[in-house]
């Protein structure tokens, strides 16, 4: 039995939501999230575009990975709607956005230590299982069937984020670089229709961080994947993103291309210290 | 094939489509080639690559490859640069295979001198390359690539998939069948160029060995019947295109033979593809060997004490008897029922370890291998043996027979090879594998190649009294120190290398009043040793200047110099003064070539302060180094690196011999 597709067919966004490239994917309106006395994000609006990649900027405490939690329904903010894939959201629990399409990693990433590289992937698409425990335990006909669907997309990551000689190997025994790639592959096995990274390339060293680069910029091209990031490396920001959003003190301060934001004074002052009254 | 008819009772083919054709006749349910793909091995029968191939060279000839075009194959070990060759020779053209890790510079010279007009990429980065080049490489009209990713918003004008490519030849195989294309296969003739291999180039420019059909297929049938070659071998190909050894083993071999090729899933999985094929017949540089033993022996050392027990002792069994018993020599039945039981406990798992299980015949070549690590491998009862070969002469100069085995020769002249020695001691052979010229470089070509075809290879050496070929060292190394004792530079380093943790030593002493060298630690041995010594460090170069590891070196050093104070002819040369080099020597600065040799007149040059502060007694110099990244950027390195001396009085210890 040979598999002969170079051509990449699988990891796709879920379920055809008939939004064109470039229109509306993901719409965050006036939204406001304080913890107790402390203002986190106040009347912050943007929207992602589908199948670009934004990113999310601002020093540290500004905001960017509450914002995230907001939009993956981790936090559910005061007032302010969300809306996705053209319809607005009420509370929700993050299981229930996975369900919706929206895959994240962590800035401290988050993964199996224990596990191998390939049941990592294979833990993102759990929620792609249209089968039950029942069936999974037994391990028979349809499950089966399944199951080898899903081992399938999971290779053709595998061989996408060039891991193949780490697929048996426990994460936990992996350097940094590597299991930030494992992490990003179990993103990519959920097939978002929108891919949350926080701060992908955190701690990182410059080889990593351009190998990091060219696997986020070929996901967006290869897979049309729309993605949402949160980077401090300046360069890789600029380099990477389509649009840049800008967040101090939980407020907007800048929204618009790398070069738009570049010259906003602003997010000058903003990165430069200048003191606020 | 609808060909199956036509080509029954065709003469005896001469070119590779023409071995094409007729295997997918003889073996046409037979496996030809695997290749490990999503976690699977996947696989394609000799009809099947037929078919696969036909379609890929209709494919070219519609996006205007025809006769005498030169193309060039710049990838990893991936079946479909493999077809490549065959697609390309049965449109009469003759496929370059060029060194995947040249930085752009090198590859520019290579596809300008060889006068290339199509491409055929792996992946975006060999897409990147040839891109970059721009101007440079005016006469590429078209890349074909094999790996598509990130290749999408390119400009697709003359850029291709091999998919394309091959979906466009099957549309034309429809209108207008495949009798043009077994016509073009059929007037094939044994002396048409087959391909051209670029030499890496120890000195000066890469020079282009053109081989023809005759050459390759001659070299390789004598080659199959030396070794009792069927279509029921296994081989992984895992070695760089370009280089005749694989080119060889890999393809002109596989197509004679007709057995199977397996390609691994990606470089970094070799070893455990390796595991999964068990190859039957395998062929590596010294160097892969000397990491198989290293990363065994390391893991050995974390084992539990049971464990380690029982295998030193059943590797001193081995030691005692497996070798004999290998080369059908009379052992005690005792002795062989502990050998069967080693086996069993230690052996066989072994070598399942390291993917050796169906291994009948293995090859080592290129350098000399160290006789600890030759034996070792021996006494498991796997048959590996030596060879010694050139590009140009399409590899086999000699090869040890089976049951003939020494360390330190390399065999008796191969089937249909003759050699003699000149009287400076220069190797010469003659072979029907012997080459066709240097292209474009006449003046090479006669320099190596005498009108009667005798072909100079550049080494030193001698036959010993059974007619085994020995190599001492390049001809043109072999110096004297000026006390004119002999020096023989290749001859000390791979003593010196012979050590797990040496990697890489360089000696000095031709004209100098004594002989010095350079070192390389290996960083997984000694790295290992670190970690279990406590011995911390942040970087190559710090731990190569750690003083702890100078100790370990310098008790290396002491043994090399103690073995060559036993050798008449090399007492002169012992090892005086040494350092261990901050950084570890590499193709891309140049140090090496690709084949990973020493370039030692490079060396000379680039650490000339290092060479001077050897000689002038100084104990430590500080160095910068500029380094280069495999995209062409660059960086440098600064260190204070130790000097040390071995304190032997050589003179005193001659004398003393002498006096006596």
């Amino acid at each position: 039995m040979n598999i002969h597709v170079d051509e990449p067919q699988t990891i796709t966004a879920r379920g055809d939501d008939g939004i064109a490239k470039g229109g509306d994917l993901l719409h965050v309106d006036h939204i406001s999230l304080s913890f107790g006395g402390v203002k986190a994000i106040s009347d912050v609006s943007f929207d992602v575009k589908k199948g670009e990649i934004r990113a999310i900027i601002g020093p540290n405490g500004a905001g960017k990975t509450s914002m995230l939690n907001v939009i993956n329904g981790f936090y559910h903010p005061q007032q302010g709607t969300i809306t996705f894939r053209g319809q607005e959201r009420r509370r929700m629990k993050p299981h229930e956005a996975a369900n919706q399409g929206i895959a994240r990693t962590f800035q401290n990433i988050a993964r199996f230590t224990g596990m191998s590289t390939l049941d990592n992937l294979m833990t993102g698409r759990i929620t792609l299982q249209k089968r039950n425990m029942l069936w999974h335990t037994l391990w028979a006909g349809p499950a089966e069937k399944e199951e080898i669907a899903h081992r399938e997309a999971v290779e053709r990551i595998i061989d996408f984020l060039e891991i193949e000689h780490i697929r048996k190997t426990p994460v936990g025994r992996l350097p940094y670089g590597l299991q930030k790639r494992v992490e990003l592959g179990r993103a990519l096995a959920a097939e978002p229709a929108l891919l949350l990274l926080d701060e992908p390339m955190a701690g990182m060293n410059l080889e990593e961080k351009e190998d990091m680069s060219r696997f986020i910029l070929d996901v967006n091209q290869q897979y049309g994947t729309t993605i949402a990031l949160i980077e401090h490396d300046m360069g890789v920001v600029m380099d990477l993103s389509d649009r840049v959003v800008v967040l101090d003190y939980g407020r907007k301060i800048g929204d618009g291309t790398p070069d738009e934001v570049r010259n906003n004074q602003d997010v000058i002052d903003a990165y430069l210290g200048v003191p606020h009254e | 094939m609808s060909s199956n008819g036509k080509q029954a009772g065709a003469p005896q083919p001469r070119t590779f489509p023409q071995y094409l054709l007729l295997n997918a006749q003889r073996f046409a349910g037979r496996s030809a080639v695997r290749h490990k793909n999503f976690g699977i091995w996947q696989s394609w029968t000799w009809a099947e690559l037929a078919e696969e191939i036909r379609a890929y060279s209709l494919g070219l000839r519609a996006l205007g490859v025809k006769k005498g075009d030169k193309v060039a194959i710049v990838g990893q070990n991936r079946p479909r640069l493999y077809w490549t060759f065959a697609a390309v020779q049965a449109l009469g053209g003759v496929p370059v295979p060029v060194y995947a890790d040249s930085v752009a510079e090198e590859m520019v010279y290579v596809l300008n001198h060889a006068e290339v007009t199509f491409a055929v990429c792996q992946d975006q980065e060999q897409v990147d390359k040839v891109l970059s080049m721009g101007d440079e490489v005016k006469l590429v009209k078209k890349i074909i690539y094999d790996e598509g990713r990130g290749l999408r918003d390119y400009d697709h004008t003359n850029l291709h998939s091999i998919d394309q490519v091959q979906k466009l030849g099957r549309e034309v195989h429809e209108k207008e069948g495949e009798a043009n294309w077994l016509k073009a296969i059929e007037v094939g003739k044994g002396d048409d160029l087959a391909v051209m291999l670029y030499t890496s180039g120890t000195t000066g420019k890469p020079k282009g060995v053109m081989l023809s059909f005759d050459n390759l297929v001659i070299s390789a049938l004598n080659g199959n019947e030396f070794d009792h070659l069927t279509e029921k071998e296994v081989v992984l190909a895992y070695l760089p295109l370009a280089w005749v050894g694989d080119h060889v083993f890999t393809y002109a071999q596989a197509l004679t033979a007709g057995y199977c090729v397996a390609c691994p899933e990606s470089p970094e999985t070799v070893d455990a593809d390796r595991r999964e094929i068990a190859p039957s017949y395998f062929f590596a540089p010294p160097r892969i060997f000397e990491n198989l033993l290293t990363a065994v022996m390391v893991r050995m050392e974390d084992a539990g004490r049971t464990k380690k027990r029982m295998f030193d002792y059943y590797m001193e069994h081995a030691r005692k008897v497996g070798e004999p018993i290998l080369n059908g020599e009379k052992v005690s039945a005792w002795d062989r029922f502990k050998y069967r039981l080693g086996e069993l406990l230690v052996y066989g798992p072994l070598k399942n370890r390291m993917g050796f299980t169906r291994m009948r015949v293995g090859y080592t070549a290129g350098e000399a291998i160290g006789p600890e690590i030759f034996r070792f491998y021996r006494s498991l009862g796997l048959n590996l043996k030596q060879l010694y070969g050139q590009t140009e002469a399409s590899v086999y100069i000699t090869a040890q027979p089976d049951g003939e085995i020494r360390a330190d020769t390399v065999g008796r002249p191969s089937p249909g090879v003759e050699i003699k020695i000149a009287d400076s001691g220069e190797v010469l052979y003659r072979s029907p594998g012997v080459f066709v010229g240097y292209y474009k470089n006449d003046e090479a070509t006669k320099s190596t190649k005498t009108a009667e075809n005798w072909v100079h290879t550049g080494d030193a050496g001698f036959f010993d009294n059974e007619g085994h070929l020995k190599i001492i060292d390049r001809a043109k190394d072999v110096g004297k120190l000026n006390d004119g004792s002999l020096f023989a530079p290749k001859y000390i380093e791979n003593k010196l290398k012979f050590f797990p943790n040496i990697k890489e030593a360089v000696a000095f002493g031709d004209g100098r009043d004594f002989c010095a060298v350079f070192l390389n630690i290996d960083l997984t041995a000694v790295g290992s040793w670190a970690e279990r010594n406590n011995v911390s460090y942040a970087s190559y170069q710090e731990l190569a200047q750690h003083p702890r590891v100078y100790q370990m070196i310098e008790n290396h050093v002491r043994q090399v110099n103690e073995d060559l104070a036993s050798e008449e002819m090399m007492a002169g040369s012992q090892i005086q003064r040494f350092l261990v080099l901050h950084k570890e020597l590499d193709a891309d600065d140049g140090e090496l070539t690709r084949t990973q040799k020493v370039r030692r007149s490079f060396i000379a040059e680039r650490y000339g302060d290092l060479i001077d502060a050897l000689y002038d007694g100084s104990t430590s110099k500080h160095v910068e180094t500029e380094v280069t990244f495999e995209d062409g950027r660059k960086g440098s390195i600064k260190a204070d690196i130790e000097i040390r001396d071995m304190n032997i009085d050589t003179a005193a210890s001659v004398h003393k011999e002498a006096a006596e």
